[in-house]
């Protein structure tokens, strides 16, 4: 390849290569989250808009109300353990896939889903759930009573799992599917019994996958509304809930800004963390 | 045991243990027999080699003596003991891998120390003994080295070193040379040979190559067909091929079909010869006979010897080193080589294309095949 000589050449390469991609991330991500930003300083008007005075009375507005620190807490206890259950899932499931004669269908059955809209796979939940639904039908078939599933946190755990887990078996599986496979013998020929074979030979080389899987899945999961609002009904508020409802009805869009970058100051935080204990290669896997 | 009729290639002395005994080990995949009711039995400190070309089931069989594949039928036993049934991680064997399965998350020394680790070994006992194996296999300051950023050559070694710093009774080498260049093979070769005598653990190699066989071994085991087509100290393996199959296997070799008319003498499509005093047929017989290339002796002028015919060179290859004469007699072709000693004497002279020569086999360099059941092409 020729040398960039002028100044000139060598900037408009770079617009070339870099600008487009560039040009998205800051239209769509830094521009919008400055607005944001600058919105959640602001105060809302009588009519909703967005008004000066400017401060940090939302940020001491959430901070300070035990309501909001609670939904937030709630939205990562929830979080956290659907992220757990669909780790104790994904993982053996990964496994499954990688060494299955079947794992080209296996794998197109774990991203079907993906076909239908998300929201109509929530609406399914409700079908499954209902009084009169799938479930308490199987359970009335027994001779028990019918169980009240809905709304339910319990509905709520089941959905999330239901729509993150994918987002973990895949990196995951990427992760595994690499693995060579002889090396489990080699562990075994030095000696090493099955479970201390799997722990020292294979599970180090799939936790860059955990990592990533980790956080594909419990990103989105703090952060869902809809699964709340669809199968919690008023009891389960989520942190997504909150920012909805914020823009939603109750028109304060300078409060909404608040808690959605109180939400991605959390998630950065756990980004932070995560590059800080993998390294900076450990981001490169992630992406 | 029956006497052989060569001594070990580096006539050394063997133990008189065995290291490990196969009795009637069979294995099946599906419907297909992998392993046909092999018997074998290796002896303490020897260089022992499977070899075969690809399918015969010898890795198999050593997957069976390592643990990671069980009989369907038979028992193996090492050191003495019935291990048939006892898993890889508590036999007294250790494997060096095709693909060396080093472990990619883990450093040179933590790699080497793996097994040690699992045995509870102190921890300064430990770091001594993997600088022993790092010194061993001529690499040492490299213990914190990460191994994928080693060529191959020195994972291979490393592979070894891992193996080795456990002071198994057997240790397993399943093709390990086999994904190296061949200057870098060569010298292995030479490094395992050493290794093997100066720390007398018993070896059991698998490999295709018959070269790599013959160089290294003390005694090789040629399958085919999940059965062992011959066993016995190399020279005898390459010398005195007992099946076609071993015969254009291991080297290259001329196949004639011949009929036995007297106990010592055979008639062929290029003429009757005489036999050596070994061989006694009953007239009628059908056998093979079997010579090699560089056994064959060529002549300008008629030499006074018995076993003479003519022939006439198809094709000349130079290699360098040697000249190979394709040549055709009674329909038949016959592969020939001379050294390329560039001197024109009786025996030793070089000739041109469709040259009439005179041909003589030495009897005792014929070697009387008289399994004709087995097919003459080892690939089929």
């Amino acid at each position: 390849m020729r040398e960039a000589t002028t100044p000139w050449e060598r900037l408009r390469r770079v617009l070339f290569t870099v600008g487009p991609g560039a040009l998205w991330l800051v239209l769509f991500i830094l521009i919008p989250t400055l607005i944001m930003f600058v919105a959640s300083l602001m105060s809302r008007g009588s009519l909703g808009q967005l008004v000066p005075p400017f401060g940090l009375h939302n940020y001491l507005r959430f901070f300070s109300d035990p309501l909001f620190i609670e939904i937030i807490g709630r939205s990562l206890w929830i979080g956290f353990w659907s992220t757990v259950f669909i780790m104790l899932l994904g993982y053996p499931l990964a496994f499954y896939i990688a060494q299955s004669r079947y794992k080209e269908v296996l794998l197109l059955l774990v991203v079907i889903p993906f076909f239908t809209n998300f929201l109509i796979r929530v609406y399914a939940w409700i079908v499954v759930f209902q009084k009169e639904g799938l479930l308490n039908g199987l359970i009335t078939a027994f001779g028990l009573p019918p169980a009240e599933l809905l709304p339910s946190t319990f509905a709520v755990y089941v959905a999330t799992v239901y729509t993150y887990l994918p987002f973990f078996v895949l990196p995951l599986y990427a992760a595994v599917e690499r693995i060579d496979w002889s090396q489990l013998e080699a562990a075994y020929d030095l000696g090493a019994r099955p479970i201390r074979a799997f722990w020292e030979a294979i599970f180090p080389q799939t936790v860059p996958g955990l990592f990533a899987g980790f956080l594909l899945v419990f990103i989105p999961a703090v952060g869902t509304f809809v699964i709340a609002d669809l199968l919690g009904g008023g009891k389960v508020t989520l942190v997504g809930n909150l920012i909805q409802l914020q823009f939603g009805s109750a028109q304060n869009w300078a409060f909404g800004s608040a808690a959605s970058m109180v939400l991605m100051a959390m998630v950065l935080l756990g980004l932070w963390l995560y590059a800080r204990t993998q390294g900076e290669k450990g981001l490169d896997k992630l992406v | 045991m029956e006497p052989t009729l060569f001594r070990s290639r580096r006539e050394r002395k063997l133990g008189e243990h065995i290291a490990v005994r196969l009795e009637g080990v069979t294995k099946r995949f599906g419907d297909q027999v992998v392993v046909d009711n092999v018997n074998l039995e290796i002896r303490d400190g020897e260089f022992f080699s499977l070899l075969g070309p690809s399918g015969c089931g010898k890795t198999t069989l050593l997957r069976m003596i390592a643990g990671f594949d069980t009989p369907d039928a038979g028992r193996i036993i090492i050191g003495g003991k019935d291990m048939t049934q006892v898993p890889p991680y508590l036999r007294p064997v250790n494997t060096v891998f095709q693909n060396y399965a080093l472990f990619p998350h883990m450093t040179v020394e933590q790699n080497i120390a793996f097994g040690l680790r699992m045995k509870k070994m102190p921890r300064d006992q430990i770091a001594q003994r993997v600088q022993w194996a790092l010194e061993l296999i001529n690499l040492p300051g490299y213990e914190k080295r990460r191994t994928d950023q080693m060529s191959g050559g020195q994972r291979q070694r490393i592979a070894l070193a891992r193996a080795l710093v456990n002071e198994p009774e057997v240790l397993l080498l399943d093709e390990p040379l086999s994904a190296l260049d061949l200057k870098l093979r060569q010298e292995l070769r030479i490094d395992l040979m050493n290794l093997q005598e100066r720390l007398g653990i018993t070896f059991i190699f698998v490999t295709h190559d018959q070269e790599e066989a013959l160089v290294m071994s003390d005694r090789i085991a040629v399958m085919n067909k999940g059965r062992i087509e011959q066993l016995g100290p190399t020279e005898e393996i390459y010398e005195l091929p007992k099946t076609a199959f071993v015969a254009k296997f291991i080297g290259d070799s001329n196949l004639i079909p011949a009929q036995a008319i007297e106990p010592r003498k055979v008639r062929t499509a290029l003429g009757e010869f005489v036999l050596d005093d070994e061989d006694a047929l009953v007239p009628g017989q059908e056998v093979l006979l079997s010579i090699r290339p560089e056994k064959i002796r060529l002549f300008r002028e008629k030499p006074n010897l018995p076993n003479l015919f003519r022939a006439k060179v198809d094709d000349i290859i130079y290699t360098g080193s040697e000249n190979q004469y394709v040549l055709v007699a009674g329909g038949q072709r016959l592969m020939c080589e001379t050294l390329n000693q560039d001197i024109q004497e009786p025996g030793h002279e070089e000739f041109t294309y469709d040259e009439e020569v005179w041909v003589a086999f030495t009897p005792e360099k014929l070697v009387v095949i008289q399994d004709t059941a087995s097919g003459s092409n080892p690939y089929a």
